[in-house]
């Protein structure tokens, strides 16, 4: 008897809802063979998990939270991705969000307070574009490789962020971070914990689903995705797209650290570098770079670090352990996804 | 041949059907092949020839029906599988490893190769093989530094290198050259008469005629005739595949040029790798309502020159109008715009984006423009209303527009190029190689849908490697080598002898047309 994979002749839907949902199982599965190793009950962690993250309606509006700037950063890195565009520099496009609203907030006092929410998000979105445009316009122009000015940029902008918030826009008083944005200027919560970012998030989904599949533009992405030689062809400019795809990639991220800083840490200061930009990648991947699919895959990803707040307290298990189950979920859920366009096929085997 | 004795079929294939999604590949279909001898396999593209084969060799599998291999039952799965028995196919496409030699290439997927193989060995043995049927190769070359015509000599040592007696041949002639196909046909006659069997796909009704014991004709999925080859004529071939009448000779309407439409003028395109341009000071001019066919060895500028036209490739010397609008180095959208249709060489790497659907790649020009957009929307059911009606207009065989376009037979991926580029032809059409690969019917279709551009007052740039095609469409004939045009003829004006003589660098005496 041999396995073999094979391409699978069309795509189908059903496969594409099933697949995930098998993979996911198929986690949980693995995830209680360390709990058993470990000495706990897995229907208890899991159950712990769950209560963690929508037990009651604060934990159900903190995973909210921790959701918002995933989806954002999702759908931000989805775009340049749509071109085969491996933008990983969400990371430092969201810090510059998070500069450009504290530098409005500290210096541009000029303005009157109403004006500081809106214009900061404004400078951070464009910061994160243009931070996300360099890589783009040196693609575009020389082919260098994206992959490593995106990572590296990331790297550049957590190293000014900190510099700012520990040494040249600290406060007064303290060791580190930037002083609060006057509380006029905050994003106001709306329901809870939950903030008025989400108004923000779920506008984007709606924006870009559209973008993305109603317009010429969409369209023309596809083209550039599926098949750059051809779209060219067609007369569709493959570096100027690049460009422009990056330039909204970053300013969606940007936008995404702007509205957190606003709405939660309301200044700059450690933890502005909180990985929402890494597990954005995640994201836009495992929803198949689909804005609506994104909500449910930020939403179950953020459950799975406030469930994993919860399993340390509840089960007194290490804080690894919550990791070592965030993982667990990701490795059968990419490994499916092969399953989407692939086949196993069973060959009986005659001795030979 | 020993046709005395009563034998054994070869390959017996009985009742084999297979299912796409959509479609009806193989509906009952036999065949049995002798040995020593060639089955002829002819139906039109999308007829089903490639999915039998590729059962055979253990691509696909069928649905029902057996396959019996020198009389026995044959499970086959794999091409490792069809190997061991010693069957073998060179496909359409070539199954080559482009950064890999020509030796590593030739042993590559051997089931007893060993961890580590002695390449002194294979190179000497693939030396050796290659004086025996004349196939000159360099064991040592890359794959990507061969022409179209080598490569395919590297498929067929593969062939003779694994020592495979059934060969299944996919229309091995549709990619090369008329010399390198005369090549081709010289080593199949050699390996036939060492007593090998051959299955030949083709749609070249002088191969079916020169190469064949029998012919089976396949329409839609199911045989219509199995016959010997000395009872047809290529007529009678040609109205099987089809199921009707095909006209050899096209309608048209007088030549009656109107203004220059098109001017390449002293254009040279440098060779970013070698010393000779790519386009050597080429000068050429299409009028409204003239076909100019450029006749040439593939790989002698035709492409470029097209390229340079519609914008993807940089000019470095001279000019290009259109409608004395200068041109030049303009970007393919202006290019686009300015009403420049384009039939690519390459169709499935540059003609169509695989993975989006049908009625996608048949709005690919059309997008733009009001018929399928408002602003910046495009309206889906424009756009669906649009797809079907060139659907229906072009015959094109899809289950629905929806369908993606990959998983279309080659032909009907080119009748949907040639839908697209048509349907938005805005006074100039530029057709590479457009009948490369397509049936008798199809062929007809494109060379009819060319001809009545040029009778709407379109200028047409035809680009091809067969002859009898430009002189029976073209009005004026260009020979184009190592990236010079060695002369334009008028068609009425010159023959075959004359244009071979060019093609072949010869006879570079300029003379008005």
């Amino acid at each position: 008897m041999r396995v073999v994979v094979e391409k699978r002749d069309t795509r189908s839907k059903r496969m594409a809802i099933l697949i995930p949902l098998v993979s996911f199982i198929v986690s949980l599965m693995l995830g209680a063979i360390v709990l058993i190793a470990s000495k706990s009950n897995p229907l208890q962690a899991y159950g712990a998990m769950l209560n963690g993250a929508f037990g009651n309606a604060r934990r159900f509006q903190y995973t909210i939270v921790e959701s918002l700037p995933l989806l954002m950063c999702g759908l931000g890195v989805g775009i340049a991705f749509r071109l085969k565009f491996w933008n990983i520099g969400a990371e430092g496009q969201y810090v510059w969000g998070a500069i450009g609203i504290t530098w409005v907030m500290q210096f541009w006092r000029f303005l009157p307070v109403p004006m500081l929410l809106p214009v900061g998000l404004a400078v951070g979105m464009t910061l994160g574009a243009l931070w996300a445009g360099v890589p783009g316009f040196l693609k575009a122009q020389w082919s260098v490789d994206e992959t490593l000015t995106t990572l590296m940029l990331n790297y550049v902008a957590i190293g000014l962020a900190e510099y700012l918030y520990i040494n040249k826009w600290k406060a007064p008083l303290g060791n580190m971070g930037t002083p609060e944005f006057p509380r006029e200027a905050w994003l106001p919560q709306i329901w809870g914990k939950v903030h008025a970012g989400i108004f923000i998030a779920l506008a984007l989904v709606v924006l870009l689903w559209f973008l993305l599949y109603k317009t010429r533009w969409g369209f023309e992405l596809n083209m550039i995705g599926k098949n750059p030689k051809a779209a060219r062809y067609q007369g569709v400019s493959i570096k100027r797209n690049i460009v422009l795809a990056m330039i909204l990639s970053g300013a969606i991220c940007g936008l995404s650290g702007s509205v957190n800083t606003a709405a939660i840490a309301h200044r700059l200061t450690k933890g502005v570098n909180a990985g929402y930009g890494f597990t954005g990648i995640i994201i836009a991947w495992m929803s198949g770079l689909n804005p609506f699919a994104s909500i449910l895959v930020a939403v179950v990803m953020a459950a799975l670090t406030t469930g994993a707040d919860a399993l340390q307290i509840a089960m007194k298990l290490p804080e690894s352990m919550g990791e070592v189950l965030q993982g667990l979920v990701l490795i059968p859920l990419l490994a499916g996804s092969i399953f989407v366009e692939h086949k196993l096929k069973f060959i009986k085997k005659e001795a030979a | 041949m020993n046709r005395q004795t009563p034998q054994i079929p070869i390959v017996r294939m009985e009742h084999i059907t297979k299912h796409f999604p959509g479609v009806l590949a193989n509906d009952d279909v036999s065949l049995e092949l002798y040995p020593g001898q060639v089955l002829a396999l002819l139906g039109e593209n999308g007829a089903g020839k490639s999915t039998l084969m590729n059962m055979l060799v253990g691509l696909y599998r069928p649905d029902s029906g057996t396959i019996h291999i020198r009389g026995e039952l044959a499970e086959i799965h794999s091409p490792q599988d069809s190997m061991a028995l010693g069957i073998d196919m060179i496909h359409q496409e070539f199954m080559l490893v482009g950064n890999m030699s020509v030796a590593e290439n030739i042993v590559l997927g051997l089931r007893d190769l060993p961890l580590v193989p002695k390449l002194d060995e294979i190179k000497a043995r693939i030396t050796e093989l290659s004086k025996r049927y004349g196939l000159q190769v360099d064991p040592d070359a890359i794959i990507h530094d061969l022409s179209v015509g080598e490569q395919q000599r590297v498929e067929i040592l593969k062939l003779v290198y694994r020592g495979a007696d059934i060969l299944i041949l996919d229309e091995p002639t549709a990619v090369l050259t008329p010399g390198e196909s005369r090549d081709l046909n010289n080593i199949l006659k050699k390996m036939l008469s060492e007593g090998k069997s051959a299955i030949f796909i083709t749609h070249k009704m002088d191969e079916v005629i020169e190469f064949s014991h029998k012919v089976q004709v396949l329409r839609r999925g199911k045989t219509v005739n199995t016959c010997d080859t000395k009872d047809v004529t290529p007529r009678d071939l040609a109205n099987m595949m089809v199921g009707r009448d095909v006209l050899f000779s096209l309608d048209r309407c007088p030549f009656n040029p109107g203004g220059i439409k098109l001017k390449v003028d002293h254009v040279t395109v440098d060779n970013p790798l070698g010393s000779r341009p790519l386009l050597d000071d080429v000068s050429l001019e299409i009028h409204r309502g003239e076909i100019v066919g450029i006749a040439g060895v593939a790989g002698n500028g035709q492409t470029q020159l097209t390229e340079a036209i519609t914008g993807l490739l940089r000019c470095n010397k001279g000019t290009i109008a259109i409608d004395g609008r200068d041109m030049t180095n303009a970007t393919p959208l202006q290019v686009i715009k300015a009403g420049v249709s384009h039939i690519p060489a390459d169709r499935g790497a540059m003609g169509v984006v695989g993975d989006m659907s049908v009625g996608e790649n048949l709005a690919m020009k059309k997008y733009r423009t009001e018929e399928i957009s408002r602003g910046a929307v495009i309206k889906k059911t424009f756009m669906r209303a649009f797809a079907d009606k060139l659907i229906k207009a072009f015959t094109i065989k899809t289950p629905d527009q929806d369908t993606c376009v990959k998983f279309l037979s080659g032909g009907n991926i080119q009748k949907t190029i040639l839908a697209r580029e048509i349907d938005s032809c805005g006074g100039v059409l530029i057709a590479v190689y457009p009948s490369r690969g397509l049936d008798v019917g199809a062929t007809e279709a494109v060379r009819q849908n060319l001809i009545s551009q040029r009778d709407k007052g379109n200028a047409v740039l035809l680009v091809s490697e067969e002859l009898e095609e430009l002189q029976m469409v073209a009005d004026k004939i260009a020979v184009m080598f190592e990236g010079k045009i060695m002369g334009l003829r008028n068609v009425k004006e010159t023959n075959t002898e004359e244009l071979g003589m060019m093609m072949a660098g010869a006879g570079s005496v300029r003379r008005e047309a």
